[in-house]
């Protein structure tokens, strides 16, 4: 691994007026790594991953990213366009509810072209067999290529937005409660496809979620935030077999045990 | 008092003002401003449209005015070719080709009534076309001026409803979704299915939709002689393509942009390169192929260019 950061964060703040979304965030993130942000609703966690993608304006703080290999930028300094197009290239967000991140008028495989034809790509034969082939790598039917989103169960829908994120091979995935609103059984899958997708494409993840078992099985370092903060971070499965934060012992003693 | 006060500075005014615009403009046998619009209105409009000029392809938001027909009917197209007129204009009206269907005939008589202009069916004789739907298959040249009327300017707007993001995309050039929108027809059809409104990229920078003309039509707004002005009424936009613009029909490498021409040639003139409309001819499944540009057609007839029916335009006209 790496010396150098892929991504780092210093001293971010976010309040909406006088309420707070998150305070005194800082952390890197290395090349490969899963990064965990748990919490309870209303906790900030949303709040920071907008703030990091650049969906938000932090009050305060920097959110750096190394674009081409030669060192940390700050995002929030560079220019609209060069922002947008790393978010098109080099980044991915997955939303919780796959109706924010799909286009459900158009068809499986022009969702997942989408990125491709955005960042210049005007063979359709070739948009159209990497769609397929991504088709296939996130478990899809590719009999299903010109059905729109529309006609997919949520977990298939879930797929197919992490694979028009992942299309255009991205380095930093930001994924919003993937698993949110699916049944158990469709979530293990989704958690089984990320993890290997993961590790087949050495991605880099920051993931919120509510959901400690998710964490578990796929983040490398997590941190819990309370009320803005963050209460305490580490190694993901140091801070779930022996919490030391009060919060955090509540939040693992909470989980139900079947 | 205030007389006093107002009556030196209102001298003032006349003596130094020799074109005063509201008093040279107005016909005094006729109720109506020369073309309909006040002065200030044309003048507004006239910065859109040199705006339009400088940037082509670019939408220029302008101050859309109420005009005595409904949204749809041409207001913007209208409005353009008021502020562009002049005493000296001579002005054809044409809708889907045509010269005599009810918008174009009450368009023309508009223009005739509140300008006082010359009219005409013959396109070399226009000086300014207001046009619906069609390029006329005569070739334009300098000093003429095509007007189209537009109903949704936007061409990314059923892709992405926000303006202020489709502005956004604009602004930065983001186009790929056009693409998309391609790549959905052949994905469904087999081949790029959209048959009219067909996106097109102006001078290699804007993205622009040429309101609902066929895409046959399409390669004549390239290297055209003549200026090419677009009005939206109800979306209040004007833009504009200057003489001999570089505009190309957006496509893929693989699937390259096509011409879409009914087959055969028309039916009264025998025009094998003009575009033609199907007419049904009763409920047997008959039809017939005519030019859907009615001066090209009686021109060529008149010129002793005959097609397989060439008859029923006789009939007609006796």
């Amino acid at each position: 691994m790496r010396k150098t950061p892929l991504f780092s964060v210093s001293g971010l703040r976010k309040s909406y007026g006088a309420q707070l979304g998150c305070r005194d965030v800082s952390f890197d993130l290395h090349p490969g790594e899963i990064m965990g942000i748990v919490g309870e609703s209303g906790s900030g966690k949303s709040t920071l991953l907008s703030c990091l993608a650049g969906h938000l304006a932090p009050d305060h703080g920097d959110v750096c990213f190394d674009v081409d290999g030669t060192g940390l930028v700050s995002t929030l300094a560079m220019p609209e366009p060069e922002r947008r197009l790393l978010a098109r290239t080099q980044w991915a967000y997955v939303h919780q509810n796959p109706r924010d991140g799909l286009r459900m008028s158009v068809s499986a495989g022009g969702n997942i072209g989408e990125r491709l034809m955005n960042i210049g790509a005007r063979h359709y034969g070739n948009i159209r067999q990497d769609a397929c082939s991504w088709m296939d790598r996130v478990e899809l039917s590719v009999g299903r290529i010109d059905d729109r989103p529309a006609t997919f169960s949520g977990g298939m829908q879930q797929r197919l937005q992490i694979a028009r994120n992942l299309v255009t091979s991205p380095r930093l995935v930001f994924m919003d409660e993937p698993t949110g609103g699916l049944d158990v059984s469709v979530q293990a899958r989704l958690l089984d496809l990320l993890r290997s997708l993961v590790q087949d494409l050495g991605l880099s993840v920051i993931i919120v979620t509510h959901d400690l078992a998710v964490v578990r099985m796929l983040a490398h370092r997590m941190m819990v935030m309370q009320r803005g903060e963050i209460v305490e971070t580490g190694l993901a499965d140091q801070v779930l077999d022996d919490p030391q934060h009060p919060y955090t012992q509540l939040l693992v003693s909470s989980v139900l045990q079947v | 008092m205030t007389e006093q006060i107002i009556t030196p500075s209102a001298n003032d005014k006349n003596d130094t003002t020799t074109h005063n615009p509201e008093t040279h403009n107005f016909d005094a046998t006729d109720s109506y401003n020369f073309a309909y619009l006040d002065e200030q209105t044309k003048r507004m409009i006239r910065r859109a449209l040199l705006k339009a000029l400088a940037i082509p392809g670019y939408q220029v938001p302008f101050a859309s005015r109420e005009m005595p027909m409904p949204y749809g009917w041409g207001t913007g197209g209208v409005q353009v070719t008021a502020a562009c007129l002049t005493p000296d204009d001579c002005v054809k009206v044409i809708d889907q080709g045509a010269d005599d269907t009810t918008n174009a005939v009450s368009i023309r008589s508009f223009f005739a009534r509140t300008a006082g202009v010359r009219t005409t069916e013959a396109t070399d004789e226009a000086s300014l076309i207001q046009t619906r739907h069609r390029i006329p298959e005569t070739e334009l040249t300098e000093g003429q001026l095509l007007v189209y009327q537009v109903p949704i300017p936007e061409p990314l707007r059923f892709l992405e409803p926000r303006e202020t993001e489709t502005r956004k995309m604009h602004a930065l050039s983001e186009y790929g979704l056009m693409h998309v929108k391609l790549y959905e027809d052949i994905s469904q059809h087999g081949h790029i299915a959209t048959a009219y409104a067909y996106p097109v990229n102006v001078e290699g920078r804007y993205v622009m939709d040429p309101s609902p003309i066929p895409k046959f039509d399409n390669p004549k707004m390239s290297d055209c002689a003549a200026i090419q002005l677009f009005g939206a009424g109800r979306e209040q936009r004007i833009y504009a393509i200057p003489p001999y613009s570089h505009v190309k029909s957006l496509d893929f490498e693989d699937y390259p942009f096509d011409r879409l021409r009914a087959p055969g040639a028309c039916a009264l003139c025998g025009a094998d390169d003009s575009y033609l409309d199907e007419v049904i001819m009763d409920d047997q499944g008959t039809r017939m192929y005519v030019c859907s540009d009615t001066d090209y057609c009686s021109t060529r007839h008149e010129r002793g260019h005959v097609g397989d029916q060439s008859d029923l335009f006789d009939s007609e006209e006796g």
